[in-house]
C-alpha cells in the first residue's frame, strides 16, 4: 500500500441540528481507487465537498498532500487544488463555453501555456475520454448526459492532477455506458497513476474499479476493506447492501 | 547541462516532464531529438503534459523524414505514452475564411427584422393566451389560486411601497423647485401648484412608478421562471396536468393589476407631499394654500387619467416579464440575456403606451 495522501481525522460537519458527521477518520492511499458506498443522506457528497474545501467542517483536521487544509496559507491551498481534479454529479461544465473551452478553462486559468499548446492538451484530454473530435466545439446543453460526463472526466483531468474526486459517476448512464465509464475510469486510473476517490452507488462499478470500499454509516467511516472483507462484515445496513440481489447479480457479472 | 550525450546516438533527458514545466520540456525535447534516441530513464515525472510534448516529437520528426526511438521507459511510462499516442488529437483542416460579401450587411439586417418581428408575434400570442386563461377565470372563478396572487402582491405590489413612495416624494421636490425657480421669473409663483399636481398625478406618478416595477418585478419574474424552465419544473407541471400558464403567470399579472394602481397613487400622493413641502420651504405657499388651491383648480379628471393607465402598464409588465421567463432555455447565458431584455422590453413598451394614451387624451380632449 503506497503513502497516505489525504488523512482526515475526528472531522464533524453539521448543518444546523442536523449532525452529518461526527469523528469520521478515513485515510486514502496513493494509487488505489477508493469506493464512498452509504445510504441516502449519509453524507457522502458532503465528505467529497468538506476534502476539496467546498464546506467548511465544524471540526476535525483534513490533511492532504501533507498539507493541513484548515490552516494552509492561499498560495500553498492553490498548489494543492492543482494536483486534484473533481467531477460533478452531472459533469458542472460551464454552459457558456463549448466542451474543448470548459476543459482549456483551467489550463487558462492555472498555467502560462500558449493557446494552440492548450488547445491540443484540450483536444488530448477529451480524446482521451472517448469523446468523438466532433464534440470539441458543442456546447454542454448539445450533449448527452454520458458525453457530459465524459466532458467533465476531461475537464478534472485538464491539470494533470494526482488525485481525482468522483460524484457518481455512473448515475443517470444506461448500463452500457455505465460499464464504459466503469472501464474508462480504471484504463486512465492506471496509465495516468491516478489516485481516485469515487462516491458512488452503482454496485457494478464498486465491482469494476475499486481496489477499497469505505461504508459510511451512523455518521463515521464504518469499516473499510475490499468486497470480499466486507461481504463478511456483520452490521445490519452492509450485510443488506453487499447481500442484496442487486449485489449478488453484480457479483455474478463481475466474476462471469 | 539537462541534454547528456551519451554513447552512441541516444540522448538523456533529465528533469520533469510536465504541465507546468511545458515550455522548457519541448525545448529541452527539441534539443535532444536531434540524436534520434530519447533515453528517458532519468525523467522523474511524466504527465499526459509531457508525453504528448515526446509524441508531438515524434510526429514532427516522422513527418520530417527522420526518426525518433524512446529508450529506458519504464511500465508506467510506457503506458502512459501508449495511451497518449493512441488518444493524439489529429490536428484540424485549417477552416476556410469566408470573406464578407457586400449584400450581408442587407442579409443580416433583413434577419434582424425578421427576428424582431417574430419576436412581437411570439409575445403577441403569449398575451393572447394569457387572456384566453382571463376569460377562462371569469367564468371559473373558483380556478384561481388564491395563495399563490396574495404572494405575488406582496412580494411584487408591498414590498415595493417604500421605494415607489420615496421616488414620488423625491420627484414632487424636484418639480417643485424647478417650477418655482421658473415661475418666479414672471411672478406666478403659486402656479406651482398647478404644475406639481398635474404632473404627478397626471404623468410621473404613475409612469415611474411602472418603471420601478418593471425594473423589480419583470426581472424577478424573468428569473424565477426561467429558472423554473430550465430545471423542467415547467416541463413537470405539463406533464402533471397543471397549466403553467394559470398556476404561474395569471397570478403574478394579477397581482399587478390589482396593485400597480394603488402603487401609483400612494407614489402620486408621496409626490404631492413634497411638492407641497418644497412649495412651502421655497415659495412660502403655506400647506394650507396649497390644499386650498389644489382643490380648485386641479380637476379630480387628471388623477384618474393617471390612474386608468395602471392596469394597462400592469399587464405590460407582468406579461414581458413571464413570457421572457418562457422563452429560457439551457445555459445560463440564456436566463441573463432574457432577464435584461425582459426589464428592457417592459420599460420601453410602457413609455410607448404612454405616450399613445396622451395622444388618445388629447384627441378627446381630455
Amino acid at each position: 500500500m503506497g503513502d497516505v495522501l489525504i488523512k482526515v481525522r475526528g472531522l464533524k460537519n453539521q448543518f444546523g441540528p442536523n449532525v452529518i458527521h461526527e469523528g469520521l477518520d478515513l485515510d486514502i492511499h496513493r494509487g488505489e481507487v477508493l469506493g464512498i458506498v452509504g445510504g441516502s443522506g449519509t453524507g457522502k457528497s458532503v465528505l467529497l465537498r468538506s476534502i476539496v474545501g467546498l464546506q467548511k467542517p465544524v471540526a476535525g483536521s483534513i490533511t492532504v498532500f501533507g498539507v493541513d487544509l484548515r490552516t494552509a496559507p492561499r498560495a500553498e491551498m492553490a498548489r494543492v487544488e492543482n494536483r486534484w481534479g473533481v467531477m460533478f454529479q452531472d459533469g458542472a461544465l460551464f454552459s457558456s463555453l463549448t466542451v474543448r473551452e470548459n476543459v482549456e478553462a483551467p489550463m487558462r486559468e492555472r498555467t502560462g501555456l500558449d493557446a494552440e499548446t492548450r488547445r491540443a492538451l484540450a483536444d488530448l484530454k477529451i480524446a482521451m475520454v472517448g469523446l468523438p473530435p466532433k464534440a470539441r466545439t458543442l456546447y454542454p446543453s448539445e450533449l448527452s448526459g454520458g458525453m457530459r460526463k465524459r466532458a467533465g472526466l476531461a475537464r478534472a483531468l485538464a491539470l494533470d492532477p494526482e488525485i481525482l474526486f468522483l460524484d457518481e459517476p455512473t448515475a443517470g448512464l444506461d448500463p452500457i455506458g455505465a460499464s464504459d465509464f466503469d472501464v474508462l475510469i480504471r484504463n486512465l486510473q492506471q496509465s495516468l497513476g491516478l489516485t481516485v476517490f469515487l462516491v458512488t452507488h452503482d454496485l457494478d462499478t464498486l465491482h469494476a474499479t475499486c481496489d477499497r470500499i469505505a461504508v459510511l454509516a451512523e455518521r463515521k467511516v464504518l469499516v473499510t476493506g475490499t468486497i470480499r472483507e466486507l461481504m463478511r462484515v456483520d452490521h445490519p445496513w452492509v450485510r443488506s447492501y453487499f447481500h442484496g440481489p442487486r449485489a449478488h447479480a453484480a457479483m455474478l457479472a463481475a466474476e462471469g | 547541462m539537462t541534454v547528456a550525450e551519451t554513447a552512441g546516438q541516444a540522448a538523456a533527458l533529465a528533469g520533469p516532464l510536465t504541465i507546468e514545466t511545458l515550455s522548457d520540456a519541448r525545448r529541452r525535447i527539441a534539443d535532444a531529438a536531434q540524436t534520434g534516441v530519447l533515453d528517458l530513464s532519468q525523467v522523474q515525472a511524466l504527465d499526459t503534459a509531457g508525453a504528448w510534448a515526446l509524441v508531438s516529437a515524434q510526429r514532427q520528426a516522422v513527418a520530417a523524414g527522420r526518426e525518433l526511438r524512446l529508450a529506458n521507459l519504464s511500465d508506467a511510462q510506457r503506458q502512459l505514452i501508449e495511451t497518449v499516442t493512441a488518444a493524439f488529437p489529429e490536428p484540424e483542416p485549417k477552416r476556410r475564411e469566408i470573406p464578407g460579401r457586400p449584400g450581408d450587411g442587407l442579409a443580416n439586417l433583413g434577419q434582424d427584422v425578421a427576428r424582431g418581428l417574430s419576436t412581437a408575434l411570439q409575445g403577441l400570442a403569449f398575451l393572447g393566451e394569457v387572456v384566453a386563461h382571463l376569460a377562462a377565470l371569469v367564468l371559473h372563478p373558483t380556478r384561481l389560486r388564491l395563495t399563490p396572487l396574495f404572494h405575488h402582491m406582496q412580494e411584487a405590489g408591498w414590498n415595493a411601497v417604500p421605494i415607489v413612495a420615496l421616488m414620488g416624494f423625491l420627484i414632487g421636490i424636484v418639480l417643485a423647485f424647478q417650477g418655482a425657480t421658473q415661475l418666479e421669473q414672471f411672478g406666478a409663483e403659486v402656479y406651482v401648484v398647478d404644475l406639481v399636481a398635474i404632473a404627478i398625478l397626471r404623468e410621473l406618478g404613475i409612469l415611474l412608478t411602472a418603471i420601478i416595477v418593471a425594473g423589480r418585478s419583470a426581472s424577478a419574474f424573468t428569473a424565477a421562471i426561467g429558472s423554473m424552465k430550465m430545471r423542467e419544473e415547467i416541463d413537470a407541471m405539463r406533464v402533471l396536468g397543471i397549466d403553467p400558464i394559470d398556476r404561474l403567470v395569471l397570478p403574478r399579472v394579477l397581482a399587478l393589476v390589482i396593485l400597480l394602481p394603488a402603487l401609483g397613487f400612494i407614489a402620486s400622493i408621496a409626490g404631492l407631499v413634497g411638492g407641497g413641502l418644497m412649495a412651502w420651504i421655497d415659495l412660502g405657499i403655506t400647506p394650507g394654500m396649497f390644499r386650498t388651491r389644489l382643490l380648485a383648480d386641479t380637476d379630480v379628471s387628471h388623477a384618474i387619467i393617471g390612474l386608468v393607465k395602471a392596469p394597462f402598464f400592469a399587464i405590460i409588465i407582468g406579461v414581458i416579464g413571464c413570457h421572457q421567463g418562457m422563452q429560457v432555455s439551457g445555459n445560463a447565458e440564456s436566463l441573463g440575456s432574457h432577464t435584461s431584455r425582459s426589464v428592457v422590453q417592459a420599460i420601453f413598451l410602457v413609455i410607448v403606451t404612454d405616450a399613445l394614451f396622451s395622444i388618445f387624451f388629447a384627441v378627446w380632449g381630455l
